[in-house]
């Protein structure tokens, strides 16, 4: 795992994912260690982010490294134009890492290839964001116990949501049950499908949310984008079908916990918040912890 | 000897490639995928000729010409039953059926506007996977979008 870059979920194995997951608890418990030794990280948001981009510089200079980098592409030589491969061969010059996030899809796949270091995807377009992904797999392991045999249910707009399709890849590997709930419109790809059926593992898709409830270890929320319906009318009929009240989680199991990669709209109810099922506060501080394992990981250090 | 005489319908070349057994409604798009509108050899095909195995077919024939693995590559994803046979003096050097790759570089772009290889100057590579119902689909390497055999635009 030493020196290679970490792109799509699929890039590592069910035991490499297990080993990341591993390392990051020891990072919770003692998230200080002077393990980069000042070594240079490069954070390049060619698309701002503000919750992935500050987690990795956070995790960054808690593991004693230094950071350089921009949080938008406006202010630098891309807006001149300048080519993504001329752009990642100068960056790699001065770093001993790349993170980056992009709008284009498959961009961080190509700039690992052009790069002589190695690169970490914080997220290509609507393709792939795999240190969300572990993230979403560390909280998943740690209100859980396991990662094998849950239930799990995602929720709302599955045909767009990235952390969706990074997820249900990744828990293939787990024998997990899916139910996956969503409308018509905004059903999972068949290209990310394709992973649960080479697993063997079922899945059942729903257009109604409140039956599968009782059901699910994980209920994992995302957010239904008006911009996604060309029919504005389409998106009326919906918007208010897939939102979890607290109510609704009178029937369900003590063990089910609530994930959302945020930020929130309108699709959990703020009621929800004081339910002790809602764990997507912590998710997000847990993404600090992965990103310093990963980071540890491909530097070497750990 | 039937199926001799409906060749010679199209002229016999003394060198180059002939590729039979192209789908009938496919041998414009094998056409296009090969250049020929461009070549200078000589060229002959036909096409909704009779065959017992396909149905209809057509066939193409290129004097002076040989095609490398990339090219029959090419054909295998419009043509899929398609024989390439390689003539030299008259006479049939070789006869390959082309198989369909695993995966494939630089021959259909990615359906994906938003994909990398339509925005930066990247070389497309797929793999190739079949659906439920046999169909062929291409899932890009850098976007790891699906493009299907309707959707495949050839460079």
């Amino acid at each position: 795992m030493k020196n290679r870059s970490l792109v799509s979920i699929n890039d590592y194995s069910k035991e490499e994912i297990i080993r990341i997951l591993d390392l990051a608890e020891e990072f919770e418990k003692q998230p200080l260690q002077n393990l980069l030794g000042g070594r240079v990280v490069a954070s390049l948001f060619f698309e701002p982010s503000t919750r992935t981009r500050l987690s990795f510089e956070t995790a960054i200079q808690q593991l004693g490294g230094n950071v350089i980098g921009f949080a938008s592409a406006a202010s630098t030589s891309v807006s001149k134009g300048e080519s993504l491969k001329d752009t990642i061969l100068m960056v790699a010059n001065y770093s001993n890492l790349i993170v980056m996030r992009h709008p284009v899809e498959g961009s961080a796949r190509y700039a690992s290839e052009v790069s002589s270091v190695p690169i970490i995807n914080a997220g290509d377009g609507a393709n792939q964001h795999p240190t969300q992904c572990l993230l979403d797999l560390y909280s998943i392991r740690k209100t859980q116990g396991t990662l094998d045999n849950l239930e799990v249910t995602f929720v709302g707009d599955l045909k767009y949501g990235r952390t969706v399709h990074s997820l249900v890849i990744a828990l293939s590997q787990f024998n997990t049950k899916f139910h996956l709930v969503s409308p018509e419109e905004l059903k999972l790809p068949s290209a990310v499908k394709r992973h649960i059926k080479e697993a063997k593992l079922s899945y059942e898709q729903y257009t109604d949310f409140t039956d599968v409830i009782p059901k699910s270890d994980i209920i994992y929320m995302t957010r239904i984008q008006r911009e996604r319906f060309p029919d504005p009318l389409e998106y009326e009929k919906v918007k208010n079908a897939y939102i979890l009240e607290n109510a609704m989680l009178d029937n369900s199991k003590d063990n089910v916990r609530i994930l959302h990669p945020l930020p929130r709209v309108n699709e959990i109810s703020t009621d929800v918040d004081q339910n002790p099922k809602a764990y997507y506060f912590q998710q997000a501080l847990n993404g600090v912890f992965v990103r310093q394992a990963l980071i540890a990981t491909i530097m070497g250090v750990k | 000897m039937n199926n001799k005489r409906k060749e010679l319908i199209v002229s016999a070349i003394s060198n180059g490639t002939v590729i039979d057994h192209i789908p009938a409604e496919n041998v414009y798009q094998v056409f296009k995928m090969l250049k020929l509108d461009k070549t200078s050899h000589q060229v002959y095909f036909g096409t909704n000729l009779e065959s017992k195995k396909y149905g209809r077919k057509g066939i193409i024939k290129i004097s002076d010409t040989y095609f490398q693995d990339e090219v029959i590559n090419k054909i295998a994803l419009v043509a899929p039953t398609a024989t390439l046979i390689e003539i030299r003096d008259y006479e049939v050097y070789s006869k390959v059926s082309v198989s369909i790759p695993t995966s494939i570089e630089g021959i259909v772009k990615c359906f994906n506007p938003n994909c990398v290889t339509n925005k930066e100057e990247v070389t497309t590579k797929f793999e190739v996977l079949t659906d439920e119902t046999g169909k062929l689909k291409l899932a890009c390497h850098y976007c790891e979008k699906i493009t299907n055999k309707n959707n495949m635009v050839f460079f």
